[in-house]
């Protein structure tokens, strides 16, 4: 038998209603859920501007709370962050705690959990959900382990089930399989989520909703961290925000193979991606990764160059709009998700084609790409 | 100066396969390793001993075998090795595995020594959360730094730590006080070789072992199964969604691309990217 | 930290080298046994079959507790025509009790054999290669690594290195190999559900089965090997590195060619290749077999040259060659003698013993094989005894007497005529018999 399985198994076990499940109850004495309610989406920014992955998830938590018949709040903390609480309304929320203060200009884990835990403790959410980024997984993992409460990390499905359980579902072991985590004791069952995977509502100024405010919790001389500089790193790409990626594989043969992309990428005004076997390669750096221990993306045109279509990468780009697959062999697991399908030489196909959009370009009115 | 590094012993699932016909995982053969982060987190202590001195302990939770992880340490140049191991822990999630882990750093800390900086890796290859690293730091009350590239200064005087971190956009440059925890990525050093005086302590170090007796104060209603929230109800294989594939043929290069272009324009995707 | 001193430094920990740290540590001897692989067997592989009476000897009841996969009641040797086999074969229940030996795989045996040196006080040491052997003049006095501060010093250097021994090489007792002292196996491991395994070969519970081949490789000299482990076949050919030279033919083709054999065919279908490899065998035999021991070193098994290719035994005569080393030592360890003088208890044990015996016996086979043509051996003639064995059982009126006589006539002209035939039998049997 599969060792998952057991883990399944083991796991489960313990909490699967009956004798087992007293146990657990007895852990947490005359703790009574029921008051927990509503879903609460932690808004990620930085110098006033919110990381995509949050209006993601307000994006997926209106669908949950929806489903749930209940509100959905969001919890902004910054510094002069009071247009990302209206915006927060504009994109699916009911109601906003908004906490603003100088000392929140940086994120910092021990003042930023403190609003977080006040509000969970006040408010009580029976669902909190945040960005899976290096911040939100600090500081989801500090505030979890005070409440205390279970955790799922780095979500790339949710739904909510009759029970109003969250079913939290991640990739496990290198991204070969999906695991779904439940957290039936405590409350509220958090999560962290990949960005990338959810769809953002669009704006909607015409939304009206509630903006609480929250008083900042922990004054400055009680702050021992400091954080004395940001180095901005530009050169590195982050895949997951990219309308158009042009990504390769194997096929390309070699590093100078991502140089034909790269022309194919700037004449549709999109960015380089890969497959793992071509970084593995060394042949392009591992922030154009997509799929696997990569990014998850879902850009509105995604081509496929060289690249076999195994599931491993596939489950990170399947959700764009539009595939576009170029692949000599036409057994090529990956025409079977691509929308238009190409059988032929790349180094041919990928220059002609790089003349063909530029000539269409030149002739089209429109702006060429939507920022 | 001493230094905790916690380390956990993980299949390496790089090379962990789906059988395509029962669509469950291959362990079978599949190595257990220290998990690599953390070996990074062990390199950048052992660093620090070999430049100003400082003791190095490592600790892990897990079953008798990872006593050749902890070894794998000791050969690297850790001076002592804590196995945490009872079957009681079992089951652990990372809420359950941060309050062991966190009563052995204080146990460390009470029999070898106050504790000044605790290593975690940033996360392990098996759970892949990175959610011990916070747990255990808030557990003992320190600051967290997480997802550090480079340790820029650890000052024994003034008790700061500087550190470079991670982030998407970007680099964080944080200081902070002693106690700390850092979660660390592989950027930040290259491990070591061991030694052959080092390889031959190994071979003959025997890891100090502590069960739940060993805890005067352990509350057994945190561990293992009993103390974890989460539940894994399901596990599958990812299958990859299926649409319908237009085939596009040419008697050329540029007539295919032309046919492509032509398609790309009257797309849907087209309409919202504003090209049309 | 002073440079430690021990008793024993075994490099490599193959059945050679484990069972003499084994003997050594058991009897109390400070041993440090150093092995270049992740751990011991990580890199090596074998046909299959190990013996009891060996290993018996250095651990009693050892099948208790080591993990060996099959108990081999029936052995097959199959020559094969180009669709066709003639099969040889033994079976008997009476190799169950004793036993008389068992299918294994390196990858888990020599873990085990390894760690009971470690259990009786060896201190193992893994992924350390060693580079040379530090000497005093004549005397070997310890071994160099590939570690930081490498150096490690004892009285007594085991090498036990295996076929390629660079160490052997470095003390002048092994020679580069010449291509036709020496075959080229390649071995996949197949993996396949117990109940297929057990239904194609004809087993019960733990009952297994060996099947050697002769012919179909390619007009080379070699043999391939079938073997039943738990939930997986291994399955390999070997050939003979000059001949693979002339043919150049790469070994994986012969493998993939031998494998659509319909014979073989239809064993392995449906199986699913889990590890791919290639090792040397040493085929030099008696004569190649080098001075055993010198002031501060012995050197064992395939190092050594001590392998039985005639009846695919290497791993025992390695064990074996182990354990009188560790014997040799453990006396020059209580008379404090570590010359050559000191542990010429070595060589007059393997002199004595069956290792010597069996290599002596199959002396003239190297120069036989070396001197005939394989084309004929390994492959005319195995499709000349199918095409008679073809004759005499097919029933088409033609009289039996007749079909004896045409049948004799294809192998003797296989064979290049009677005189030749009769020759080659006669140089084969003095081969095989001293
Ligand atoms: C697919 C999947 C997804 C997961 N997702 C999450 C998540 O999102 N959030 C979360 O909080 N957790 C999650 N977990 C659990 C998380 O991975 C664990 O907290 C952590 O990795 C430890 O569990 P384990 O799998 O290593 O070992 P487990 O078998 O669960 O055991 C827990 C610990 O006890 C040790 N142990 C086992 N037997 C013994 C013994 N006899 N003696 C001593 N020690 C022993 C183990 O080595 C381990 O360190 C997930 C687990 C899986 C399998
Ligand atoms: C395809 C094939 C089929 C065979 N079938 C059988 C069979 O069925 N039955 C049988 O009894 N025999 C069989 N043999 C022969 C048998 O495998 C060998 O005779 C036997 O393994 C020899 O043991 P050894 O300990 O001398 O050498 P090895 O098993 O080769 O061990 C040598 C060890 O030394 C290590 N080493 C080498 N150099 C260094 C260094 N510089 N530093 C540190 N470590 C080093 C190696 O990693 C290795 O672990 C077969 C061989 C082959 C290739
Ligand atoms: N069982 C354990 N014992 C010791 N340290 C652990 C254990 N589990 C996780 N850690 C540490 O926490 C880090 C992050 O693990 P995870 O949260 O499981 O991704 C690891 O790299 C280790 O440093």
């Amino acid at each position: 038998m599969s060792e998952t399985k057991e883990t399944t198994e083991a796991l489960t076990e313990g909490a699967t209603p009956g004798k087992k499940q007293a146990v657990s109850k007895d852990v947490l004495p005359g703790r009574e859920w029921s008051d927990y309610e509503g879903i609460l989406i932690v808004v990620e920014q930085r110098g006033g501007v919110a990381k995509k992955v949050s209006w993601q998830l307000l994006g997926e938590g209106r669908r949950l709370a929806d489903k749930l018949h209940t509100h959905l709040s969001a919890l902004v903390i910054g510094s002069n962050v009071s247009a990302l609480a209206k915006e927060a309304i504009y994109r699916g929320a009911d109601k906003v705690y908004l906490c603003d203060s100088k000392e929140l200009e940086n994120y910092r884990t021990r003042p930023y959990s403190k609003v977080c835990l006040s509000v969970i403790r006040e408010y009580k959410p029976e669902i909190v959900l945040m960005g899976a980024t290096y911040t939100g997984r600090d500081l989801a993992g500090a505030i979890a382990t005070h409440l205390p409460t279970g955790l799922t990390a780095d979500c790339t499905q949710l739904d909510v089930d009759e029970n109003r359980l969250l079913l939290a579902s991640r990739p496990a072991f290198s991204e070969k399989m999906l695991a779904t985590i439940l957290c039936k004791q405590y409350k509220p069952q958090m999560a962290t989520a990949r960005s990338g995977v959810f769809l953002a509502l669009p704006l909607d100024p015409t939304r009206t909703g509630e903006i609480i405010s929250v008083s900042p919790q922990m004054p400055e001389e009680e702050i021992v961290t400091q954080v004395l500089d940001f180095l901005e790193q530009t050169e590195r790409v982050s895949l997951e925000d990219q309308e158009i990626i042009v990504a390769g594989g194997r096929g390309l043969g070699g590093p100078e193979g991502f140089a034909l992309l790269q022309e194919l990428a700037d004449a549709l005004g999109g960015v380089v991606g890969a497959s793992r076997a071509a970084v593995d390669a060394g042949w392009i750096s591992h922030d154009h990764q997509v799929g696997q221990t990569g990014s998850t993306v879902r850009p509105k045109l995604y081509f496929a160059i060289g690249i076999s279509g195994a599931v491993q990468h596939v489950v990170g780009m399947q959700n764009a709009d539009m595939i576009v697959a170029i692949n000599r062999d036409a057994n090529a697991p990956i025409f079977k998700v691509a929308h238009l399908g190409i059988v032929g030489d790349l180094f041919t196909l990928v220059p002609a084609l790089t003349e063909a959009i530029k000539a269409q370009k030149g002739n089209s009115t429109s702006v060429p790409i939507a920022l | 100066m001493h230094i905790v590094v916690c380390i956990k012993q993980v299949p390496d699932s790089r090379e962990i396969r789906i059988d395509p016909n029962t669509n469950t995982l291959v362990r079978q053969g599949v190595p257990a390793i220290v998990n690599y982060y953390d070996l990074h987190g062990l390199e950048e202590a052992l660093r620090f001993k070999d430049e100003v001195g400082a003791r190095v302990t490592v600790i892990s939770m897990g079953p008798p075998s990872a006593e050749k992880a902890l070894r794998q340490c000791i050969a690297m140049g850790a001076d002592e090795a804590v196995l945490v191991s009872d079957r009681a822990f079992a089951g652990a999630d990372t809420l359950a595995t941060s309050y062991v882990v966190a009563l052995t750093v204080e146990k460390v800390a009470e029999e070898f020594g106050p504790v000044d900086v605790v290593f975690c890796g940033k996360q392990t290859l098996d759970g892949d959360t990175g959610q011990v690293g916070p747990g255990v730091a808030c557990r003992l009350d320190y600051d967290q730094l997480t997802y550090v590239e480079k340790v820029v200064d650890i000052n024994e005087q003034s008790r700061t730590i500087t550190v470079h971190r991670h982030l998407e956009d970007g680099v964080e440059v944080v200081q902070t006080q002693l106690p700390v925890l850092l979660t660390v990525l592989a950027e930040l050093n290259k491990p070591r070789r061991a030694s052959l005086p080092g390889v031959l302590r190994a071979a003959r170090y025997k890891p100090i072992v502590w069960s739940t007796n060993d805890f005067s104060n352990i509350d057994r209603t945190k561990i293992g199964l009993k103390g974890s929230p989460t539940i894994v109800s399901k596990t599958w294989v990812p299958e990859p969604r299926k649409v319908n594939t237009e085939m596009i043929e040419g008697p050329t290069p540029q007539a295919i691309a032309a046919e492509v272009t032509k398609r790309l324009w009257s797309s849907e995707a087209a309409s919202r990217l504003g090209w049309s | 930290m002073a440079t430690e001193h021990f008793d024993a430094i075994v490099v490599g920990a193959g059945p050679a080298g484990s069972a003499a740290a084994y003997t050594m540590a058991k009897a109390g001897l400070s041993v440090v046994l150093i092995e270049r692989g992740e751990f011991p067997g990580a890199k090596n592989i074998f046909g299959g079959v190990i013996y009891r009476k060996q290993l018996e000897d250095i651990i009693p009841e050892f099948w208790k507790e080591a993990p060996l996969e099959r108990e081999v009641v029936e052995q097959r040797l199959w020559l094969l025509g180009d669709q066709s086999v003639v099969t040889l074969g033994h079976r008997n229940e009476a190799f169950k009790d004793p036993n008389n030996c068992w299918t294994g795989l390196r990858v888990k045996f020599d873990q085990w054999f390894a760690s009971k040196a470690e259990q009786a006080g060896a201190l193992n040491i893994y992924e350390t290669v060693v580079t040379e052997l530090i000497r005093e003049g004549n005397k070997v006095v310890g071994v160099r690594t590939d570690r930081e501060e490498g150096d490690l010093y004892a009285n007594v250097v085991v090498v036990a290195d295996g076929v390629n021994s660079l160490l052997g090489k470095s003390l002048g007792v092994h020679r580069e190999w010449q291509p036709d002292e020496v075959s080229l196996a390649v071995k996949e491991v197949i993996a396949m559900p117990k109940e297929k395994i057990m239904d194609r070969f004809n087993l019960e519970g733990n009952e297994g089965v060996t099947i050697e081949f002769v012919g179909n490789t390619l007009g080379m000299a070699g043999l391939g090997f079938l073997y039943t482990n738990q939930d997986t076949l291994s399955f390999g050919v070997g050939v003979m590195v000059s001949d693979l030279k002339k043919k150049r033919v790469k070994p994986y083709e012969l493998l993939e060619s031998v494998k659509q054999h319909p014979m073989l065919r239809r064993l392995l279908q449906g199986g699913e290749t889990k590890e791919y490899a290639g090792h040397l065998i040493p085929e030099g035999g008696y004569h190649s077999i080098p001075p055993l021991s010198g002031d501060g070193w012995v050197i064992c098994g395939d190092a050594a040259q001590l392998v039985n290719f005639v009846h695919r035994e290497g791993t025992n005569l390695a064990m074996t060659s182990g354990r009188f080393a560790a014997e040799a030592i453990i006396q020059a360890h209580t008379k404090g003698d570590f010359s050559r003088v000191g542990l010429s208890l070595y060589d007059r044990l393997v002199r004595e013993s069956f290792v010597h015996k069996d290599l002596k016996k199959y002396k003239g086979l190297h120069n036989f094989l070396r001197d005939s043509d394989p084309t004929l051996m390994f492959d005319k003639l195995p499709r000349a005894l199918n095409d008679a064995a073809y004759q005499m059982l097919l029933v088409d009126g033609v009289p039996k007497a007749e079909k004896q006589r045409m049948a004799m006539r294809g192998i003797t002209d296989a064979a290049g005529g009677l005189m030749n035939l009769v020759k080659l039998g006669a140089q084969g049997w003095r081969a095989m018999n001293g």
